[in-house]
């Protein structure tokens, strides 16, 4: 289709705004990977990458995402069908209870799990007015998982939430109506019509857990390192490498990205799968 | 390649800035302060606020309006990149003595003229009040560019109903494993190193690789017995007595005795002394301002509401010689902030940090990272991710294959 002029007037801004703050600094960043301090071209910043050190970084950062995207799938299916089959009223209620803690800054939800977790915190001082022995929790990779689960929660209950509100009551009745058994409506039906609220959801929790840095400083006390907190170091550290910073970011990006391609692949799949059963 | 980036940015910041002061008016003046935090008396519990007085004073003076504008930064790097990326107009900064160094190397910072302002605009001038001992310091030695506003040392303080008497003294109580799990780190090189380096006698600013890895040797072995790496949520974990020992700013210690009677504080025999002083930057818009606004804080009013607020030593001889302050401070505040037969300019010299070469940060950073991330999760993290991938792709392969089935049934 050819685009009118005021068409692609209209598109302008957009174009403008995604060169200048996406395009560029994505440019920048694998300029400043291939090139050394005094500017010349040089591998040395992604092969210091392989290095043993680093690699377990990002093993590190890759186990501690994975299980909070899993964490939060857990715990955020069952409630995003139970709020589907809600009345409307109280749908709105429990969609407004979600998006609540996103009004926060997750500085300082952060910063508040850290007075909850910690050994003279919240939770242990209630267990030692109840008797109980305390529990270490906080500068722990559970504290770490708690934290990233908490915030980004919220990204994962409302992609799944607006699939699953989506799906016509009627059909899971003639499911049921067809001979369907209540786990069978639920995995023959729900979950493949779902689908593609669990990929958006796992996307949007996976990625920022995968960077994140300010949460595994505060709930894990530095004592162990995440990708997001190294990349966090060589751009505001007390000597700032940007070389080395950004090859960081490089590869996380395109650690991201294959990821994120795997997911994708999957939901496909399952489309084309959809389409040959009808 | 750096360079048109800033330009887009610089160009981008000014319109923006240009459409905003279109919008104010001309009768007001703006001055843009630049501060650490917490460090000016900002009229917080009953205390002056400093920049609403200038305002006051700058408008009595001038007959015109003024607005402070203020803002802080949490470490010099910080406000060193804001600085130095030439995007920011800002009228006064407070850096540390070796950031002044290096900001007066790469030509950033403007000459504080305060004695000419002065006579200008017919203010009374109080530089003449700082102590001999605080001019012509090494990173300003002809008190061109700043007038110093602090000064103080780092110490260790420690929790006395949790630590013992005994293995007080020292750095190594640092190291002291009796006390795994309740120390905390600073989470910057610089300072972290210091801690290691201050203990071995090594010198703060070696340019030589061995006697950073010695001291990194050192902070690995400290590593497991480290609580967690803090910056300002020292404050926090000292106070609630989550943590037992911390080595930090003499100032601050007075912050958290307010909250925490239990504190108690040293100085080890080798230690870093610092100084603050305020500066004018080059991009500022305002220097003369600015520079009525460094001669108003050191006014003794201003000074004195400052230096009790924020706890920090004062290198004004109008603050350290007040009896009120004296007084207000105590006994055991003054011994620590003003001990007697401290000899500033030597020690100043011999421990404060200095201004590195960029290859050498570069290095100290290295290190310091290297030491942060060594060391992985625990085990089960592992398993329990192991446990995870299996069961995810067991899943994946039982829907492919049950619609593989179901494709040749249809």
């Amino acid at each position: 289709m050819k685009r009118s002029f005021m068409q692609r007037a209209a598109a302008a801004p957009h174009i403008v705004w995604s060169v200048l703050f996406i395009i560029a600094p994505l440019i920048f960043v694998v300029y400043y990977s291939f090139t050394d301090l005094d500017g010349a071209f040089t591998t040395e910043n992604i092969g210091r990458l392989f290095t043993s050190n680093y690699v377990l970084i990002f093993v590190n950062s890759l186990c501690l995402a994975l299980i909070s995207t899993v964490v939060c799938l857990v715990i955020a299916y069952p409630l995003a069908y139970i709020f589907s089959r809600m009345k409307e009223k109280w749908q709105r209620v429990m969609v407004l209870l979600i998006m609540i803690p996103l009004w926060m800054n997750f500085l300082i939800t952060t910063y508040s799990w850290m007075t909850i977790l910690e050994d003279t915190g919240i939770i242990n001082s209630l267990f030692k007015a109840i008797g109980l022995d305390p529990v270490h929790m906080i500068n722990t990779p559970g504290a770490v998982v708690v934290g990233m689960v908490f915030c980004y929660l919220p990204y994962m209950i409302l992609p799944i939430y607006t699939v699953m509100s989506g799906i016509d009551p009627k059909l899971l009745e003639a499911a049921s109506d067809l001979g369907c058994s209540g786990w069978h409506v639920m995995t023959r039906v729900v979950m493949p019509m779902s689908l593609s609220g669990v990929i958006s959801g796992i996307t949007m929790v996976f990625v920022p857990s995968i960077s994140t840095f300010y949460i595994s400083q505060k709930l894990g006390g530095g004592t162990f390192q995440l990708i997001g907190d190294t990349i966090e170091s060589y751009f505001v550290g007390t000597a700032i490498n940007y070389h080395f910073g950004a090859a960081l970011s490089l590869v996380l990006m395109i650690l991201i990205l294959l990821s994120m391609a795997v997911m994708n692949h999957y939901s496909d799949s399952e489309d084309e799968g959809g389409r040959r059963i009808k | 390649m750096k360079k048109l980036l800033l330009t887009v940015l610089v160009l981008l910041a000014v319109v923006a800035s240009m459409m905003l002061f279109s919008c104010a008016g001309g009768e007001t003046e703006h001055l843009y302060v630049y501060n650490w935090g917490e460090y000016i008396s900002d009229g917080s519990e009953d205390s002056l606020n400093v920049t609403k007085e200038f305002e006051s004073y700058y408008e009595e003076l001038t007959g015109k309006r003024m607005k402070v504008h203020y803002t802080t930064y949490p470490s010099n790097e910080d406000m060193y990149a804001k600085i130095s990326s030439g995007t920011s107009n800002y009228d006064v900064i407070i850096p540390s003595d070796y950031m002044i160094e290096r900001m007066i190397k790469e030509d950033l910072l403007a000459p504080v003229n305060i004695e000419a302002v002065c006579e200008k605009y017919g203010a009374e001038c109080y530089y003449d009040y700082i102590g001999e001992d605080y001019r012509g310091l090494f990173y300003d030695p002809d008190n061109i560019y700043s007038v110093p506003y602090t000064y103080g040392r780092v110490g260790v303080i420690y929790n006395t109903t949790m630590v013992d008497e005994e293995d007080l003294g020292g750095w190594e109580l640092m190291w002291n494993e009796k006390y795994a799990g309740k120390i905390l780190q600073f989470n910057n090189s610089r300072d972290g190193f210091a801690t290691a380096q201050y203990m071995l006698g090594l010198d703060v600013n070696s340019t030589d690789r061995a006697d950073w890895e010695s001291a990194q040797r050192r902070l690995l072995e400290q590593k497991p017995l480290i609580q967690s790496y803090v910056m300002d949520e020292i404050y926090n974990k000292m106070e609630s007595g989550e943590a037992a020992i911390s080595a930090y700013y003499a100032g601050d210690y007075f912050t958290m005795l307010d909250i925490n009677e239990d504190l108690g504080f040293y100085y080890p025999e080798r230690t870093n002394v610092f100084v603050d002083a305020m500066c004018i930057p080059k991009g500022s818009q305002n220097p003369e301002t600015a520079a009525l606004f460094i001669n108003f804080m050191l006014s003794p009013d201003i000074a004195i509401a400052n230096a009790e607020y924020i706890y920090y030593a004062s290198p004004n001889s109008l603050v350290f010689e007040d009896e009120g302050y004296i007084e207000e401070m105590g006994p055991e505040a003054m011994e620590i902030l003003y001990p007697e037969g401290f000899n500033f300019a030597e020690e100043l010299n011999t421990y404060a940090y200095r201004n590195l070469d960029d290859k050498t940060l570069d290095m100290i950073n290295s290190l310091w990272e290297e030491m942060k991330i060594t060391g992985g999760l625990p085990t089960s993290v592992y398993v329990i991710t192991v446990v995870l991938v299996v069961l995810i792709a067991s899943m994946i392969a039982a829907v492919v294959i049950v619609k593989k089935r179901r494709a040749r049934w249809y």
